[in-house]
């Protein structure tokens, strides 16, 4: 990993393992500043959208990877292209709505023009007018389009690098997790909407919140509150050899297609019951008996699924403070309105105002809040030891955690 | 029927409208939030969107309640099983029309703007925007068969949990 840097960083790691962490990596902006060079524009596969999202020739979104805007586009000969937003005369946003279909980029402040891959096209008053002002001859308008990432798909997904050391994807995540995307989108994909989320917190305590399947039936007491846990349930937790990448998972024991009634699921307590249990069902439709898939690739994309609930979740970070995090949720192309239905209401569960989610929107800024007072106090994540092994059969480990403090660690080179 | 007649029914049914909207939110502003499912029919959809998905035509919630079962349940969830930093919203209902009413049926919209306010004293604009109602008149009161809140923003801060 290249060391050579425009910041300089004293920043040394305080423990002998990743099994403690100092709250100055929440709290640094010089850390934040260095994480935009060492991990966004490093070699890591960013998430920067959805096949579908950009269907035709022409059509854009806009995105971030880390603090750098993007456009997503689809050219004319289909492909994918990502490019920075910014232009390369005064540095303007090329494109400023989030999306649209347009034949090609077109920078409103001075008119300069690009193609769909970010070729420069035109400029304007290139030979100035009445023969004064204009470019000079050697200009060379080649060397000036916009910045491209690489690209690579991976089944529906986008992603972009800013690295040329970046392995193929599939061996940057791995065989086995690229075994869960697989499993999850396997058919086409729809978009059934969007949430945006403004969580008061650094990034990674976002980031590491999903690694943390520890947390989650004590955070998260939704389903223990109204008795709807299902009995026999396995799971686990899987983890790339390097520790950056994980997938958590719970698998019930019956295909006994359960509409959740209150009779077939295992009350803890009787004091509160579900008037209306729609939002708990499962319509098994990805040929196993996954009910939950949490599943990361470093550095800030998730792939989710909740029983019928599916969804990426976009970690985008807004200054080492503040975060924002961007839900896609997804359906698939024939969908009937049944299972459309089932989805709009299992989603009840997730977001910003989940009933098992929205929790996760407030203990980051609690952890931000707190840390502030005293940078080299240390976080501690002890539980299942102080390596990165997988766990089957249990949850209760904070292994995917230390996972991801070991790649974070790997690219800041600390 | 005469046109001072038709006068005065407007007139009383834009009153009565009016008053439904402030009920609902001063029992939303006052965490008399048990009370809240009673405003919709027993089968009444409530549904907060986001005007991005809205004009997109795409179908998400940030909420979905179809029914006053699930209205029940998020509250019941809210009470005893959510965590959040406490806080209180002041909604500011402005614009309020009556569309139409036929057969029973009042269709209507409103603006609003909602302040949270924390208890570290922290007031801020949470959320604004447009509502859609359907209104009919069980017994002696008007209760909604549907509410649609539109929030302007695409963004909610930190998470939502008290209704709108």
């Amino acid at each position: 990993m290249a060391q050579t840097s425009a910041h300089n960083s004293d920043f040394v790691w305080p423990h002998k393992d990743s099994s403690r962490a100092p709250f100055q990596v929440y709290t640094d902006p010089q850390l934040y500043a260095l994480e935009q060079e060492r991990i966004f524009r490093g070699p890591v596969w960013n998430f920067l959208g959805l096949t579908c999202e950009i269907p035709n020739p022409g059509d854009y979104k806009t995105t971030f990877v880390g603090d750098s805007p993007i456009i997503l586009s689809r050219g004319a000969d289909g492909a994918i292209n990502a490019l920075v937003n910014r232009c390369a005369h005064k540095g303007a946003l090329v494109c400023y709505k989030p999306r649209g279909n347009v034949s090609e980029f077109t920078c409103v402040y001075h008119n300069w023009t690009y193609s769909l891959a970010g070729d420069l096209t035109g400029v304007a008053f290139k030979k100035g007018v009445g023969g004064k002002g204009g470019l000079d001859a050697d200009f060379d308008q080649s060397e000036h389009g916009l910045e491209r990432l690489r690209v690579e798909v991976y089944g529906q997904l986008v992603f972009g690098t800013f690295s040329n050391e970046t392995p193929p994807f599939a061996q940057f995540i791995g065989e086995e997790l690229c075994a869960n995307i697989d499993r999850v989108f396997v058919k086409p994909l729809k978009v059934l909407g969007y949430h945006s989320q403004v969580l008061p917190n650094n990034w990674k305590l976002y980031a590491e919140n999903n690694k943390d399947s520890y947390h989650a039936s004590l955070l998260h007491v939704f389903h223990n509150t109204f008795g709807v846990v299902r009995p026999n349930m396995g799971g686990g937790v899987k983890i790339s050899p390097n520790g950056w990448h994980h997938l958590s998972y719970t698998v019930r024991n019956s295909d006994a297609n359960d509409a959740v009634g209150a009779e077939k699921v295992r009350s803890l307590k009787d004091s509160y019951k579900l008037n209306d249990v729609r939002m708990m069902e499962h319509a098994l439709e990805l040929g196993d008996l996954t009910t939950n898939a949490i599943q990361t690739v470093f550095p800030t994309l998730v792939v989710q699924q909740i029983l019928n609930a599916l969804a990426v979740r976009q970690i985008l970070p807004k200054g080492h403070e503040r975060t924002e995090l961007i839900w896609t949720i997804l359906g698939f192309e024939g969908d009937d309105a049944q299972m459309q239905e089932l989805r709009m209401q299992v989603n009840n569960l997730v977001g910003p105002a989940g009933l098992i989610s929205m929790e996760d929107g407030c203990v980051g800024g609690w952890v931000q809040r707190a840390a502030g007072a005293d940078p080299r106090a240390m976080t501690i994540m002890p539980m299942g030891g102080s390596g990165i092994e997988a766990s089957e059969g249990s949850r209760v480990t904070e292994a995917a955690v230390r996972g991801f403090w070991t790649g974070w660690r790997a690219l800041m080179g600390v | 029927m005469s046109i001072e007649q038709t006068l005065n029914d407007q007139l009383a049914l834009h009153l009565r409208v009016n008053d439904l909207y402030a009920d609902y939110a001063h029992t939303l502003d006052d965490d008399r939030l048990e009370e809240w499912p009673g405003f919709f029919t027993e089968n009444g959809i409530y549904r907060i969107v986001t005007r991005e998905n809205r004009e997109l035509g795409l179908p998400l919630s940030v909420i979905y309640c179809d029914g006053r079962g699930m209205m029940i349940d998020r509250i019941t969830a809210m009470r005893t099983a959510n965590v959040y930093e406490p806080h209180v919203y002041c909604h500011a209902t402005s614009d309020v029309r009556v569309l139409d009413a036929n057969n029973g049926e009042i269709r209507t919209r409103s603006n609003f703007t909602v302040l949270r306010t924390m208890t570290s004293g922290e007031t801020s604009i949470f959320a604004c925007g447009r509502t859609f109602e359907t209104l009919i008149e069980e017994g002696s009161k008007l209760r909604l068969r549907e509410r649609i809140v539109v929030l302007d923003s695409r963004r909610i801060d930190t998470l939502l949990v008290i209704p709108l």
